[in-house]
């Protein structure tokens, strides 16, 4: 730690403005409800402890000194040379973290990531890796949010997930930004054999522009769920994916997103790839406009090399009916009661096998802002 | 005896929907404590006549008023009128994606002053408890789309309630539970003078009066209100003779039944 006040002091936690941004992208900073705590402020690390044996939790540059053979995890499935953004993030003074459960160790309560912005108009520059060992399980909260009053900044975040052979892993990314800062994920999983990866992801306030299409690569009999919850206000732009290539016989996907326009754009990509035998992929997209401004797209995409592959996409956009509107003012609701209620219940998914505590994470996160949405 | 007051006042109510006149010169007073059977064959516009009275805004009135304890309803919303004390269970409600059922029956509670308890305790006698976290109405059977119909109305504990063809697709069982329940509902064992509930029940068989006990019947057609009467009179009429023969003979006994009220 510099001399002077640390980094984790400068976060300023004790104000409640921070503290709520803080809650907000599901990070409590409370040992009794987390596994392990990584706070990373602009490119310093702020903390990086794990309360648990089981997990490792420390930043990228530490466990790229402390493990040599990480030199075959970094820059492996994602391309350092993708794009400018790639590029940009490939530099010294990156930071990120790296967060590992040892093999056959099972982590029911969750690790918590931040990567906070604090200095304005700053490019934070990320790069993580994510390893779930052999037979392990391991749930993270990775919430990236920027400081009050910070409008403006860029964040670069290149996110390498590896899921080894009957390996469980749950990542769910809640971003609460701010109306000029841009976001640039970079990210990509390996699951292995009979390996799972729930990737979730919810982003419900205003932000410039987000761009990624995260893509992962399924073995043998493996499985990728993903979800993702949208919501793009008034003068936000936000361009989400995502891929799953089935590689192994027997995988699987899913890919479910939940997007709602209030004003904003939304691109919502799926692109499902079959390339062996005896796999399946569905892909659900479904958009509700809000407003006559804004804008929903969708561009589901299935691509079968294989004969035997069973790929369906189901995608439906609209406004929310007024029947519905109408029966619910007949239960005594008001118009803008049943609108709420029906905004809350399309941005409620079922999540398979996603731990409870996770869920209520969500669960909360949306309703900290879906009062805006009304 | 203490003479009640008109609970509804239907007044000279003529309705449109696209263009196409659905209901002409309706009139209908129901006092406080009076249920009404309301007959009528297909399309004659007996579910357009609820929709006007609840205020679906697809079927806006082209004239007349309706009058709710006292108080022109006609320009108010739904939610507005449900809280004067109206309540509706729909022939054939639309499935509400994402909103649970005991989401809807939570708010129907509040409305209705009813406690957590009471929702279990009534989902159970209307053998829903299976249903209460699916949406309305997703993937609910005929009959449970009746049935969860009524507890809704059950939770909402209003003073004027109307049930489009209740009795439905509704199997042997189910009917005499329905029958309970609306009975319940209207407060039909409760003595005629202390009763407080009033309601307008639509049946094409009549099986549900065989459990409520209605005071009059009504035949809607072709948009107007045809006959009036004892309702078992008039549904023995209509199966022996049609809707036209029970009409007929409903002019010659009351030839001027359009000034009757
Ligand atoms: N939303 C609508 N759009 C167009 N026409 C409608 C609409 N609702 C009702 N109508 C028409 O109005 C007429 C009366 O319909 P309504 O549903 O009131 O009949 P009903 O007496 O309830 O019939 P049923 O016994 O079949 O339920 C019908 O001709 C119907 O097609
Ligand atoms: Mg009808």
């Amino acid at each position: 730690m510099s001399e002077g006040i640390s980094k984790f002091e400068q976060l300023e936690i004790e104000k409640p403005e921070v503290k709520s941004r803080l809650e907000s992208v599901g990070i409590e900073l409370d040992p009794s409800k987390r596994a392990a705590s990584f706070v990373q402020v602009d490119q310093e690390t702020a903390t990086a402890s794990s309360f648990l044996e089981s997990v490792e939790v420390m930043s990228i540059k530490d466990a790229l000194e402390k493990y040599e053979w990480l030199e075959d995890y970094y820059w492996k499935i994602v391309d350092r040379n993708q794009d400018d953004y790639t590029r940009e993030a490939d530099s010294k003074d990156v930071n990120g973290y790296f967060i590992r459960s040892l093999p056959g160790k099972k982590v029911d309560i969750p690790v918590e990531a931040c990567l906070y912005l604090k200095k304005a108009k700053s490019r934070q520059k990320v790069h993580n890796i994510i390893i779930a060992e052999e037979g392990s399980e391991l749930n993270i909260i990775s919430g990236c949010t920027s400081h009050p009053g910070v409008t403006s900044g860029m964040h670069l975040g290149i996110s390498e997930f590896y899921v080894k052979k009957d390996a469980k892993l749950t990542f769910t990314m809640i971003h609460s930004w701010a109306s000029d800062v841009e976001v640039r994920p970079r990210s990509a999983a390996v699951v292995e054999e009979n390996g799972i990866f729930i990737s979730n992801y919810v982003l419900m306030n205003p932000v410039k522009l987000v761009q990624m299409y995260p893509t992962a690569y399924v073995e043998k009999r493996g499985t990728a769920i993903f979800s993702s919850i949208i919501v793009a206000l008034e003068n936000s732009v936000v361009d989400s994916g995502t891929r799953a290539i089935l590689k192994g016989e027997g995988s699987s996907a899913e890919i479910v997103s939940r997007t709602i326009s209030k004003g904003g754009t939304v691109i919502a990509r799926g692109h499902i790839a079959g390339e062996a035998p005896e796999v399946k992929g569905h892909l659900e997209c479904r958009g509700l406009m809000l407003s006559e401004e804004g804008k929903i797209l969708a561009i589901p995409e299935l691509e079968a090399k294989y004969p035997n592959v069973d790929l369906s996409h189901e995608a439906a956009i609209g406004k929310i009916a007024e029947e519905e509107i109408f029966y619910l003012q007949s239960r005594g609701m008001s118009k803008d009661e049943a609108i709420a209620a029906i905004i809350r219940g399309f941005l409620e998914v079922d999540i398979k096998g996603i731990p409870e505590i996770l869920k209520k994470e969500i669960d909360r996160a949306i309703s900290m802002v879906e009062k805006d949405l009304f | 005896m203490k003479s009640k007051g008109d609970v509804l006042r239907v007044v000279n109510l003529g309705l449109k929907v696209d263009g196409k006149t659905v209901l002409q010169n309706v009139n209908l007073y129901i006092k406080e404590g009076e249920t009404y059977a309301l007959f009528g064959p297909n399309g004659s516009g007996k579910s357009s006549l609820l929709s006007a009275i609840i205020g679906n805004p697809t079927y806006r009135i082209s004239s007349g008023r309706i009058i709710f304890k006292g108080q022109e309803v006609t320009p108010l919303p739904t939610d507005e009128r449900i809280k004067l004390g109206m309540g509706i269970a729909f022939q054939t409600p639309p499935r509400v994606s994402g909103v649970k059922l005991i989401d809807v029956l939570r708010f129907c509670a509040k409305i209705g002053n009813r406690s957590e308890e009471e929702i279990y305790e009534f989902a159970k006698k209307l053998k829903l408890e299976d249903l209460l976290n699916r949406p309305v109405n997703q993937g609910f059977s005929g009959g449970e789309v009746k049935r969860s119909e009524l507890l809704q109305l059950l939770l909402l504990n209003r003073d004027f309630v109307m049930f489009d063809e209740p009795d439905s697709g509704v199997d042997l069982e189910n009917i005499s539970l329905i029958g309970e329940i609306i009975r319940e509902i209207l407060q039909r064992d409760t003595e005629a003078e202390k009763r407080k509930k009033s309601g307008i029940i639509i049946t094409h068989t009549g099986n549900i009066l065989k459990y409520v006990d209605a005071d009059y019947g009504v035949i809607l057609y072709k948009g107007r209100i045809a006959c009036v009467g004892n309702p078992e009179d008039i549904l023995n009429e209509i199966s022996k003779n049609g809707y036209e023969g029970c009409i007929n003979r409903c002019l010659r006994e009351f030839p001027n039944l359009n000034n009757l009220k």
